[in-house]
């Protein structure tokens, strides 16, 4: 009983096999890609082990606090962040191993050619409560 | 209405069903309608016999649920209106409950939320909420669960000891929602142990209320952790503790030792000290060395360096810690601690901030950042 968070980045990760960029894709392909996450999910929905999935539009905006009395400054996007995140999946497991191997079957979402993207996924387990029983 | 003493009726209930023949499946929602039904209208009209109400109430349930699916399937209504005579709830029932929802073809995770709603009776919101998960999705862990035990035989005897590793998770793993895990984890072990006599049992049910008489002093108002030497030991809950040493007593008294018992005369030894400074640590080393005997966990040797660095001194510690595996959760947290009891604060606190990233939960992480911020404030003098 652990959650992990799949992260999934736009860049900031290694290329991936697959590597063509979604708009070179056919209509088709991208209907597949986006079908293989709706059912990845019910799927996990379906074992129980589904908690949420969002994505994120790539821009965004920086803000800070700027003092009192002040409104917040607000910049961004900076040149020099190579990570971007675009999305993410939290599941709910048993152990690190089926995170893993979740994390895998996400990464073999099809792209060009209806085969599989081989994205790097990145999995961050979650912080949880602390135990009752520590000594 | 007592909502508690309602739900202590759940795995009578169920039993009952399953004993006239009812697929398990079925028989459990049966019941949680019951359930839910009861929570609607005894307020205003409580009944004079609590179990047969629910009991007639589940029987209706299951014939209008298998109505509807015989209807489904457009075949003739073949259910009989009256209940069929079965037994009368057994020790047994619930007995067999608990076998059954921690089975072990069941992942801990199924067989603690199976556990929560069929034998505790809590609804799928509640276990969800109590373990952050959306609703649909624990519903579904739960059918699924249900679906993997239903094929088995309900009369055969379980191994208890699954059972004991289900409730030692409801206990010591979940969030604080609106429902008490803890609290409910003792309340299942409590009625597992009028169900069957068997020492483990007991020695669960103690490491619960030993551990669970601590709860208020163990942390902050802010939420922050305050570590057992800290604590406040008048804000312990001392009727906790009595009965948790009492029932610990009884069972060691039989002289069939386990990890349970083992580790709750540890916890026992804690509490029996008045101050941290009066803690008996040469007798917790050597529950550590039984324990390590028993289980062969290798968490308990590095719990017992700590302890030894207690008894025999932080040299000693730090050399009993040198046989434990490095890579093992809160090694470098004993290891920070040891060496800032060996007056080494510059590795203490080097390590404190190590263990800190490394801290699997947010609380131990900020605690373990706030030791290396002291020491290094120290430091900096």
């Amino acid at each position: 009983m652990a959650k992990y968070l799949l992260l999934k980045h736009y860049r900031g990760t290694p290329a991936t096999v697959n590597d063509v960029p979604m708009d070179q894709w056919t209509p088709a392909e991208i209907s597949a890609h986006m079908q293989y996450m709706r059912d990845f999910a019910a799927r996990l929905e379906g074992t129980g082990e589904f908690v949420d999935a969002q994505a994120l539009a790539p821009e965004g905006t920086f803000v800070r606090y700027d003092g009192e009395g002040r409104p917040p400054v607000t910049d961004g996007p900076f040149a020099e962040t190579k990570d971007l995140i675009a999305g993410w999946m939290v599941i709910d497991v048993d152990s690190h191993d089926r995170a893993v191997e979740l994390a895998g079957e996400l990464s073999a979402a099809p792209g060009a050619g209806g085969k599989p993207i081989h994205e790097w996924l990145e999995l961050r387990p979650f912080l949880s409560e602390p135990p009752t029983i520590t000594e | 209405m007592d909502e508690t003493l309602l739900r202590s009726l759940t795995p009578s209930v169920l039993g009952i069903l399953v004993r006239r023949g009812i697929d398990f499946a079925a028989a459990e929602d049966a019941v949680q309608d019951a359930l839910v039904e009861a929570v609607r209208v005894w307020p205003a009209d409580p009944p004079r016999d609590p179990l047969g109400w629910l009991t007639t109430v589940a029987w209706r349930r299951f014939l209008d649920a298998a109505r509807a699916d015989t209807a489904r399937r457009r075949r003739e209504d073949l259910v009989d209106e009256e209940p069929a005579p079965g037994p009368a709830p057994t020790v047994d029932d619930t007995l067999q409950l608990y076998f059954l929802c921690a089975h072990p073809s069941l992942t801990p995770s199924s067989a603690v939320a199976l556990t929560l709603r069929a034998v505790g009776g809590l609804t799928t919101r509640q276990i969800a909420n109590a373990y952050l998960v959306p609703e649909a999705t624990m519903a579904q862990r739960i059918s699924r669960a249900k679906r993997t035990v239903s094929g088995l035989r309900f009369d055969r005897p379980g191994d208890v000891a699954t059972v004991l590793r289900v409730l030692y998770l409801v206990f010591n793993e979940g969030y604080s929602g609106d429902v008490d895990l803890a609290a409910e984890a003792i309340r299942l072990t409590r009625q597992l142990a009028a169900a069957i006599d068997h020492p483990e049992v007991a020695g669960l049910l103690a490491l619960m209320l030993l551990h669970h008489a601590r709860r208020a002093a163990r942390t902050a108002p802010d939420g922050s952790l305050v570590p057992l030497a800290e604590q406040d030991r008048s804000r312990w809950d001392t009727r906790s503790i009595a009965e948790g040493v009492e029932i610990l007593q009884a069972a060691l008294a039989r002289d069939q030792l386990g990890e349970f018992q083992a580790q709750a005369a540890i916890a026992a030894l804690h509490a029996d000290a008045p101050a941290a400074a009066e803690t008996d640590w040469v007798q917790i080393v050597e529950w550590y060395d039984e324990l390590a005997r028993l289980t062969g966990n290798p968490v308990v040797r590095l719990n017992r360096a700590v302890a030894v660095g207690e008894a025999d001194g932080p040299r000693a510690g730090l050399k009993a810690l040198a046989a434990v595996d490095d890579a093992l959760p809160r090694y470098t947290a004993v290891a920070a601690y040891l060496h800032e009891r060996d007056g080494d604060l510059a590795t203490a606190a080097r390590l404190y901030a190590e263990a800190a990233q490394q801290a699997p939960n947010l609380a131990e992480r900020d605690h373990l950042t706030r030791q290396a911020a002291r020491l290094n404030a120290l430091l900096r003098r």
